[in-house]
């Protein structure tokens, strides 16, 4: 499933799409960046509560679908346009880490 | 290829939110050239833990990455406060981040064990008070 299907079907808040046919593989969830950049996979779908710029980066090395932040967590203006500029996907929804984790189970199986 | 491509970067110690953007940049570099995307990941990764490791403890540092046929070599080099126990440091856990650090994510003391687990060989070399340079190689063949 495309990370567009994927916010679609789930109501997905976008707040930036660069790469809408991007394929979603799997899934990681951690919020220590370094834990995560040793064990996430690319084309995962990496779900986090961590805001900060740093998390641009991360996933654009990591090369991930798309940051998926749980909680209703939000991004400032400035690091949405970085992540725009930098071709990272992020989306975020009312959900619970969890609850995410369960829908991305339910697509790939 | 006989000659190594270079590339050298210059890694900003002020600025904790921007940091990254040499291996950004690196990445960007080794996709023109056209790396094996998977060992393009597994380099700049390594490159990144070991920019942000020259940001949160010795103010920046530089960065020197030669390509030749065989591997690439990433040079990172500062003049912070040197590691005394390199041993301790590799060790998975292990941290002296600051805790304004951790609560950007940082600090869960996998940077060194990271660099290690994504290259082939990784060296270091650090004098207390005169600074680390760590030489990271990644294998192309």
């Amino acid at each position: 499933m495309t990370v567009a299907e994927f916010a679609e079907k789930y109501s997905m808040e976008v707040l930036s799409l660069p790469d809408p046919s991007r394929e979603i593989k799997g899934g990681y969830m951690g919020d220590l960046l370094s834990w995560v950049m040793g064990r996430a996979k690319a084309d995962q779908a990496w779900i986090t509560i961590m805001s900060n710029q740093n998390i641009i980066a991360v996933a654009s090395l990591i090369d991930v679908a798309c940051i998926i932040l749980a909680e209703d967590v939000r991004l400032d203006e400035s690091i949405i346009e970085n992540a725009k500029a930098k071709g990272v996907n992020v989306l975020t929804t009312k959900n619970p880490a969890f609850e995410v984790a369960c829908e991305i189970c339910h697509e790939i199986k | 290829m006989s000659e190594a491509l270079t590339f050298h970067f210059d890694v900003n110690g002020e600025d904790f939110t921007s940091a990254g953007q040499a291996s950004v940049r690196f990445k960007k570099n080794m996709r023109e050239l056209g790396v094996d995307p998977e060992i393009i990941r597994r380099a700049s990764i390594a490159m990144y833990e070991g920019e942000i490791n020259m940001v949160i403890h010795a103010h920046g540092g530089v960065a020197d990455v030669a390509v030749t046929e065989d591997a690439i070599e990433i040079v990172l080099k500062d003049k912070g406060p040197g590691i005394p126990d390199i041993k301790k440091a590799m060790q998975e856990g292990y941290s002296t981040a600051p805790d304004n650090i951790r609560s950007l994510g940082f600090g869960a003391g996998m940077g060194l064990p990271n660099m290690k687990r994504y290259t082939d060989e990784m060296e270091i070399e650090s004098t207390v008070g005169v600074g680390t340079t760590v030489t990271m190689k990644i294998k192309l063949k």
